[in-house]
């Protein structure tokens, strides 16, 4: 009989915690898919944030560390520097990656460090409890930004890839989402790519993956995606924001 | 025989760590430890290993523990307010059990503070600095060969126990130059064979390790706490405890004193001596295990105690609880980056035995 269907070698058995609809295990699958294909699980050596994907040691088939708040950038670059042959990357939220760990993922970018980052960006603290993020959209209700974010006192959202794409370092950065059958396979592609790019040694890739946080949205899962569609996708546009491999760069989305 | 080479007291550190099979370095410039990242910015391209200036001290300490996760010697060094940024990435090594070693150059503070030599952070390193209950192993030489010869014992305690060490030095000895006996060769870059627990990949061949310090059930970290105390750090004390003794057998003014300033105790002790007071010093070479058993031996023949530390008062804590305050314990210091003469040492040392009588 054919098999139409297969949990990913490159994850373990370990039953996801994530809450229902939530948009991390489909990026976990599409990681894990990426590392397959490519043959590299053997090598791969993943480093979980903390934010909800913190157990993500638990969940992929490979070697992984744990990093402080933040710092999964640099725990990744010593891991990299150490072992120029293993396939290096971390998974980090938008609190993880663009508030407390800012400088790590800036500084990451701009050496050009061969790792690949896997980058959630829900628009919130999913772990903590749904407070104000850096890619909070100006006038979202979060539990520290209970009348909406007011852009006069919390200023504005960060976009995360237009900001790294202003750096020569990066080898490949795109945005995608995970809303669609249409856009996972894009995701997944993209993701796969970077992951490419990385065995091939060209550099530092980003993929920024819009996602959603149905528990702490306050919304339920199929809510979430078209809250996502009309609220994130037009504030966070998909697309390649720089690709070394390609004849030239800039967005296509 | 060992070849003599003349070197400044933080070059020795960064000679030593090469020769010790280290390739990985990451750090941040800060006065005054600058020397050991400059040395291995030239040293580290020659012998293909990686010298990296990281952007800030956070990201030099989590650069550290991703690289000890993988298997390799590494280190980062810094100074006071450096360290400070560190505690986080030391409490992270400490609670993922991974070697790695930290150097500390101290500089008066706190705040900015001043950039001459001070010993303001025995706290923060000997106690741990950073979160949670931890150890971390640390040695205080007080010569440049020591600086030499300790940062090798550091990363083989490092290893040999999977954890932090240490070394706790200050801005005199790091500056100071002495000849120093080397090494023949360089010890071949050490690598994770020796580390089945390392992140290498698993290269089909085993299960995938994790190296983790979450552990959301209480029973589980407690066992882990409970386990880390009972075996690795009471294990530390048993074996590693180090220190040095001048003149202690009929000592009736023990002098205590780390790092630099005990050459400077030792000058007082012997003119305390030549006026026919019976001093002596004791110096801990392992601050963290402290030489409670030698200190406390000490204070049953001796009349008092003087602490003499480059700061307000922090190693003296130890040797009060060492000695159960079964003897007074005065304090000499200086702080702000000056160091004591041998004659303000000398004064607290006659002012203990005036009323020790
Ligand atoms: C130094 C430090 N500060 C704060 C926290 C608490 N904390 C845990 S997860 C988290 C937010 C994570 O949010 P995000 O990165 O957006 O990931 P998500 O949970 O949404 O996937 C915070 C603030 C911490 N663990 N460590
Ligand atoms: S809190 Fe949000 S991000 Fe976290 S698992 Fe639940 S839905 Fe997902």
């Amino acid at each position: 009989m054919a098999v139409v269907f297969e949990k990913p070698k490159g994850l373990t058995d370990a039953p996801l915690h994530y809450c229902p609809g939530c948009t991390h295990g489909i990026v976990h699958r599409l990681v894990a898919e990426a590392l397959d294909s490519l043959g590299i699980t053997e090598k791969a050596v993943g480093v979980a944030p903390v934010g909800c994907a913190v157990f993500a040691y638990n969940y992929f088939n490979c070697d992984m560390a744990q990093a402080a708040h933040g710092r999964a950038p640099a725990v990744a670059t010593g891991i990299k520097r150490a072992n120029p042959a293993n396939i290096v990357f971390t998974y980090q939220g938008d609190g993880d990656l663009a508030a407390i760990g800012t400088a790590e993922t800036v500084h990451a970018a701009a050496r050009g460090e061969n790792i690949t980052i896997i980058f959630i960006n829900n628009a919130i603290y999913g772990m903590t409890g749904g407070q104000m993020a850096p890619t909070t959209l100006p006038e979202q209700v979060t539990q520290t930004s209970p009348y909406g974010r007011d852009v006069t006192v919390a200023g504005y959202p960060v976009r995360v890839s237009e900001l790294l794409a202003t750096l020569d370092g990066p080898a490949y950065i795109e945005r995608v989402s995970v809303d669609s059958v249409k856009n996972v396979r894009k995701a997944a592609a993209a993701i796969r790519k970077a992951f490419q790019y990385q065995s091939e040694g060209k550099g530092f890739s980003l993929i920024e993956v819009v996602s959603t946080c149905p528990t702490n949205w306050g919304m339920n899962p199929v809510k979430a995606l078209a809250w996502l569609r009309e609220h994130m996708l037009p504030y966070y546009p998909l697309g390649v924001y720089r690709d070394k491999g390609a004849a030239q760069g800039g967005a296509d989305a | 025989m060992a070849e003599k080479v003349l070197m400044k007291g933080n070059e020795a550190i960064a000679e030593a760590a090469v020769a010790a099979g280290c390739r990985h370095y990451f750090g941040y410039p800060i006065t005054p430890q600058t020397e050991i990242a400059a040395y291995m910015a030239k040293r580290m391209p020659k012998i293909g290993g990686t010298f990296l200036q990281a952007e800030s001290e956070v990201a030099a300490i989590n650069m550290v523990a991703g690289a000890a996760a993988a298997g390799v010697r590494t280190m980062t060094s810094s100074s006071s307010p450096g360290v400070a940024l560190k505690s986080e990435g030391i409490s992270y090594i400490a609670g993922m059990d991974i070697p790695a070693l930290v150097v500390n150059i101290m500089r008066a503070g706190p705040g900015l503070g001043g950039i001459q030599p001070s010993q303001g952070d025995y706290w923060q390193c000997v106690k741990g600095g950073g979160h949670g209950d931890y150890r971390n192993i640390v040695l205080a030489p007080s010569g440049v060969q020591e600086m030499y010869d300790f940062t090798k014992l550091a990363f083989d305690l490092a290893d040999k126990y999977r954890m932090c060490a240490m070394i706790l030095s200050d801005g005199v000895l790091g500056q100071m130059m002495e000849p120093v006996a080397v090494s023949a060769s360089d010890a071949p870059p050490f690598c994770a064979d020796g580390k089945p627990w390392a992140l290498t990949g698993t290269k089909g061949a085993r299960k995938p390790n994790i190296i983790n310090s979450l552990y959301i059930e209480p029973d589980t970290l407690e066992v882990l706490l409970d386990k880390r105390y009972a075996e690795k750090y009471a294990a530390c004390e048993a074996n590693e405890v180090r220190w040095d003794e001048f003149l202690t057998d009929d000592a009736e003014i023990v002098v205590t004193a780390y790092g630099a300033p005990a050459r400077i105790a030792r000058s007082a002790v012997t003119a305390a001596r030549a006026k026919g007071i019976k001093a002596g010093l004791l110096r801990p070479i392992t601050l963290w295990p402290f030489p409670k058993v030698p200190l406390a031996q000490l204070a049953e023949t001796a009349k008092a105690f003087v602490c003499v530390e480059l700061s307000k008062g922090q190693m003296i804590d130890d040797i009060r609880l060492a000695i159960e305050c079964k003897r007074p314990v005065s304090l000499c210091t200086r702080t702000g980056g000056n160091v004591p003469s041998p004659e303000e040492i000398l004064t607290a040392i006659e002012n203990a035995a005036k009323e020790a009588v």
